[in-house]
């Protein structure tokens, strides 16, 4: 398998007054061309991680790693004029909640086309007709009057689906999701999760999938890694999550309620403070 | 005896060719003790049924009994030492600026109990938090800490009615657990009566004796936990939802 992103000893640090706090503690992996699930408690660094690799951490924040390569060529030699050109066009990132990433006094049409626009130099009628084409694509029925529309007008899940839209026309190598569905029902999950299932296998991108549930990243991921206090406890195949061998996996597995086994009291996960301290495993193919 | 009776309940916001029909003739009842859930998607009008219960949604028409009482146009104060809800999000239900000690004295100063110092002590003891989180303020503690902050403000004027509004869907699964065994603990030590709201069919499914499936504002099946455990669902789109969620 081809490496997309090779990341190596990944820290992230955050100076304050009581000391430097570290989101993330040397954590290593890389990245082919298939779906990886990022997994943890809120506060265990996943999100970090993802943000991270695009440099998207301000000062104070420091990112420091051996190297994060993307295709062979380290991200944190170049500068941030050249970042520029990686953000968006190669990797892209999809935010958790499309309320907040989505610009309110803007038609959506408008932001998709100014997206694209910046990527690639095209005629405005081309930009447009390529924006319908991608909404077209996440199964947005009507996508002119979606492009004519305000972000307040839509649906928690049709903004996440514009965002998704938005996120690919420029065809990236890589695709980010930040709990891409945690704002969403279960109904309206399924549909987002298929359409990102869809692009990944028909244009052969690598996907980081962020999430906090357990299940859903059992079912829809192909590796995960489990985060727990900024390093990765454990690696392991999706479809193999439920005979995890840590304990903070199978804890976190416990403590779910269950329709098919249920029972009067919910395990409660009892912290380890070994878990924290043993070294990162190593989520390298 | 019935704890809670809601007859014909329809719910609405705005008026005219605005007018969204948000609850459409909600019919059920909650016995003394028992655990109901409502569960449906975004929209379907769960927790507005809850908000219209606590007067939040005050657009409604119908039959809400509490205690075989009538709830009156404008609710008494024996109506909120009877009936305590819990809000979903933990993050926004707390006032930024009031220590835990201002917020659970507060509730008690207005339900007019004398022993305030004692009680804010047993109340914190209650759910699970101890002394040392007395004089701290929302944004020093974690998600569950604040939850259960709020829940122990509910619990203040010893309701009987317990109103849930996805106390756990903010929260970390290893938090929810938590939190449910908690809820779980206090129904049977203060003998509560629960409405608890989730999108989450497990949720309802461990922590519910009864649940109504709610779609478009209309309540479409009203099953025991047990049929739910079985998968049965005779309603075409409650089973849709049950396969969607396992």
């Amino acid at each position: 398998m081809d490496k997309l992103l090779d990341i190596e000893n990944l820290w992230v640090k955050f100076p304050t007054r009581q000391g430097v706090f570290d989101a993330v503690r040397g954590v290593s992996f890389t990245l082919g061309r298939e779906r990886l699930g990022i997994v943890g408690e809120s506060g265990s660094g996943k999100s970090m991680t993802g943000r991270a690799i695009l440099r998207l951490i301000r000062p104070p924040g420091i990112v420091d790693a051996d190297h994060i390569s993307l295709e062979g060529v380290d991200l944190l030699k170049k500068s941030e004029k050249e970042m520029r050109a990686v953000r968006g066009q190669r990797i892209s990132m999809v935010m958790q909640d499309p309320k907040f990433s989505l610009n309110p006094v803007m038609t959506i049409g408008n932001q998709i086309i100014e997206a694209y626009r910046l990527h690639s130099k095209t005629s405005k009628s081309a930009a447009y007709a390529k924006s319908l084409e991608m909404l077209e694509a996440v199964s947005i029925r009507d996508p002119e009057r979606v492009m004519r529309a305000y972000p307040h007008e839509m649906s928690g899940g049709m903004g996440q689906r514009i965002m998704i839209a938005m996120m690919l026309i420029p065809n990236p190598e890589i695709l980010i999701a930040d709990e891409p569905t945690s704002a969403l029902d279960v109904s309206v999950q399924r549909q987002v999760l298929d359409i990102m299932d869809k692009l990944v296998k028909e244009r052969g991108m690598g996907l980081i999938f962020i999430s906090h549930d357990l299940n859903l990243v059992a079912d829809f991921c192909d590796r995960v890694l489990i985060m727990y206090a900024g390093r990765i406890v454990e690696v392991c195949r999706a479809d193999k999550l439920h005979e995890a061998k840590h304990p903070y996996t199978q804890g976190l597995l416990n403590s779910l309620p269950r329709l098919d086994a249920p029972k009067d009291r919910l395990d409660v996960l009892k912290r380890d403070p070994v878990w924290s301290e043993a070294p990162s495993v190593s989520g390298r193919t | 005896m019935s704890m809670l009776d809601i007859k014909g309940l329809n719910v609405w916001f705005g008026r005219a060719r605005d007018r969204v029909d948000a609850v459409k003739s909600a019919t059920f009842t909650v016995a003394q003790g028992e655990s109901f859930g409502l569960v449906g998607e975004s929209g379907s009008g769960k927790s507005t049924i809850l908000r219209a219960i606590t007067g939040l949604a005050p657009t409604w028409s119908g039959k809400i009994h509490v205690e075989d009482q009538p709830i009156p146009a404008r609710r008494p104060k024996s109506f909120y030492k009877t009936v305590q809800m819990v809000f979903q999000d933990p993050y926004a239900s707390l006032h930024p600026r009031h220590s835990v000690d201002q917020v659970l004295g507060e509730t008690l100063h207005l339900h007019g109990f004398k022993d305030i110092d004692n009680r804010v002590v047993k109340l914190l003891d209650d759910v699970g938090l101890g002394q040392k989180f007395r004089f701290r303020y929302p944004h020093q503690l974690s998600g569950g800490q604040r939850q259960r902050v709020a829940i122990a403000r509910a619990l203040a004027p010893e309701p009987k009615l317990l109103l849930l509004d996805e106390p756990t869907s903010a929260l970390d699964v290893s938090v929810q657990a938590e939190i449910l065994n908690l809820l779980a603990d206090l129904r049977q030590m203060h003998d509560l009566t629960y409405v608890m709201v989730s999108h989450d069919l497990s949720v309802v499914g461990h922590m519910c004796d009864r649940l109504a499936v709610m779609k478009d504002g209309e309540i479409v099946e009203i099953m025991d936990v047990s049929a739910l455990q079985r998968m049965e669902a005779t309603h075409p789109y409650a089973q849709h939802l049950l396969q969607a969620s396992v």
